[in-house]
């Protein structure tokens, strides 16, 4: 099974049989991959019942749940990653969100799609539009993205809360990206980080 | 091991004990009806354990021998079901306090020869389970690979994670609590009370008369079938139909389908169950509370746990509504078990698990086939 690309960089850099928190983890493809390809110990939470019950038909362990209010119930440091994958921009509050995964897990993976890519400032800029793009497809009334996010936004924010930023990968196409005119060029992030403490 | 005489549809045993009751009796000797579906393999780690609720019993996919109806899961149990008798040996067993062949109010009391009636010792869900356990050393069972159980089966299940978390590999707690609401306790008391209200009740010696308390049963029964079902499905099943006339009669006839429905459901209970294990079974349940049991944290129940965990609701459930399950599932990752927790959606409520559920059956199935990888 192909991941997502995104994911791909996420499996391939987390350590073998780590403890891991999926936070969004869908029909559970990550997880599955990091259980049968690095002996990982891989939960995960999710918003959609039918994801949720098909994770389950996986074999995996998953908790129905909302990212927005539930992570507060998992205690401090009991994963070794908390892994947040094209959800950030869906959450109400995206900066809790991402307290809340650095205390929970030692690291967190966060992916999300570039606002500030090309093609999107060019949709705006040209046709005065809200982008409806091959990252970003949905129209604006009806996307479940509600906070929209830039690499640049993305690494001030960090900055602002003493977050390390371990490792970044960025993404045009199925093709990773440099890291100097990223917020330009880049479709995808994927940053890895810890908590200054 | 196929014609070993413990195995099969049916059995039951006599176990000498004594069974320690959490009030304190040591009961004995204890007897245990239950049936058997597969085959157990060499090393005995095949085993499920399927524990039924409050009305259920050992027939879990055998015919009924009163009502002649097929068994209460068998839609769940057999060849190439969710639960695969192909695959896995099942076992269920009439819980301690019931009255379908195992010790309960309506069995005999060996010291005086009488049935024991209101003699027979207060149980609870832990006494329950440890009768299972006894039943489970009869039968050579050290592990089960699961334990599975809706509504009281999912409190059982959770209580044998809890009581003897070295023989459980995994546990399945469906439309299920932790604990007794006091609306949970409420609507049974209102069952205790018809029963107890009912003149045949006679304190609860009324099996020598062979004239059981048959009115206050059934009412017993109708007020709680109507936890069971959702006011939406009760709707779309009955609305303000009119039964067989054309106008209302200005009397107290069953006017409503819905009225006649609930007779019928309280005259059919009356024909296959005891009321004094009614009232045994029910306080069992309203006394049970995992995290009083365990220093008030429901985390600590699951500490000492090795076993996976699925716990499941059904969005229209109001008896044990999907805030109970959810609780379950915090403490379940509270104390790092490894737990899934899934609210599925059905019109149906609380009996939703007994019903048809491709969904349930899915993540039933994938739940324990993922056992066998492990």
């Amino acid at each position: 099974m192909t991941l997502r690309p995104d994911l791909a960089i996420i499996a391939h850099h987390v350590d073998r049989g780590a403890r891991i928190l999926d936070v969004g983890c869908g029909d559970g493809a990550l997880m599955a991959a990091l259980r049968d390809d690095r002996g990982c110990d891989a939960r995960g939470l999710e918003l959609e019942p039918t994801n949720v019950a098909a994770a389950v038909g996986r074999g995996l362990s998953v908790i129905q749940g909302d990212a927005d209010t539930d992570l507060a119930d998992y205690p401090d440091d009991s994963f070794d990653y908390a892994i947040l994958s094209q959800t950030l921009q869906t959450t109400r509050r995206p900066d809790w969100v991402l307290e809340q995964l650095l205390r929970i897990g030692r690291h967190a993976f966060v992916s999300f799609p570039n606002f500030a890519h090309w093609r999107v400032r060019a949709s705006l800029l040209v046709g005065g539009r809200m982008p409806v793009t091959r990252l970003l497809p949905i129209a604006w009334y009806a996307t479940p993205n509600i906070h929209h996010v830039t690499v640049d936004d993305f690494r001030a924010l960090v900055k602002e809360r003493g977050i390390a930023i371990e490792g970044a990968w960025f993404l045009s196409g199925d093709q990773q990206t440099g890291s100097g005119l990223a917020n330009l060029l880049a479709e995808h992030a994927v940053f890895l980080l810890r908590h200054d403490r | 091991m196929s014609d070993d005489p413990r195995f099969g549809l049916r059995r039951s045993v006599t176990l000498p004990g004594p069974l320690r009751l959490d009030g304190g009796v040591l009961f004995s000797p204890v007897d245990i009806a239950y049936e058997t579906y597969g085959t157990l393999n060499d090393d005995a780690s095949n085993a499920i354990l399927v524990c039924h609720a409050l009305t259920g019993d050992q027939h879990l996919a055998s015919e009924h021998p009163v009502t002649g109806k097929p068994g209460w899961w068998a839609r769940m149990v057999g060849p190439g079901k969710p639960i695969d008798t192909n695959r896995w040996f099942v076992i269920c067993s009439n819980v301690l306090g019931s009255c379908l062949g195992s010790s309960g109010p309506a069995t005999i009391n060996p010291a005086t020869g009488q049935p024991w009636g209101m003699h027979f010792p207060v149980i609870t869900i832990r006494d329950m389970v440890r009768a299972q356990a006894m039943l489970l050393d009869h039968l050579g069972i050290d592990r089960l690979f699961a334990v599975v159980g809706g509504s009281m089966g999912g409190m059982q299940a959770l209580s044998w994670a809890a009581t003897f978390p070295e023989r459980v590999r995994a546990a399945v707690v469906i439309a299920s609590a932790a604990r007794h609401s006091a609306q949970n306790i409420a609507f049974h008391e209102v069952g205790r009370q018809a029963i107890m209200a009912d003149p045949k009740w006679r304190g609860g010696a009324y099996y020598e008369a062979q004239d059981p308390p048959a009115a206050g049963l059934a009412v017993a029964r109708m007020a709680a079938h109507i936890t069971y079902l959702s006011e939406a499905g009760l709707t779309a099943k009955f609305g303000r139909k009119l039964q067989g006339r054309e106008s209302k009669t200005f009397g107290f006839d069953a006017d409503f389908q819905v009225e006649s429905y609930l007779r019928h459901q309280g005259l059919a209970f009356v024909d296959r169950f005891d009321a004094n294990s009614y009232l045994y079974i029910t306080r069992a349940l309203d006394y049970f509370d995992l995290a009083e049991e365990h220093g008030g944290l429901l985390a600590n129940a699951f500490r000492q746990s090795q076993a996976r965990f699925c716990v499941v609701s059904f969005d229209t459930d109001w008896l044990y509504p999907t805030a109970e399950s959810r609780s379950i599932a915090h403490a379940l990752n509270a104390a790092g078990a490894p737990a899934s927790f899934v609210e599925l959606s059905s019109p149906f409520g609380h009996d939703a698990f007994l019903l048809e559920s491709p969904e349930l059956d899915r993540v039933i199935g994938g739940f324990l086939a993922a056992g066998e990888r492990a």
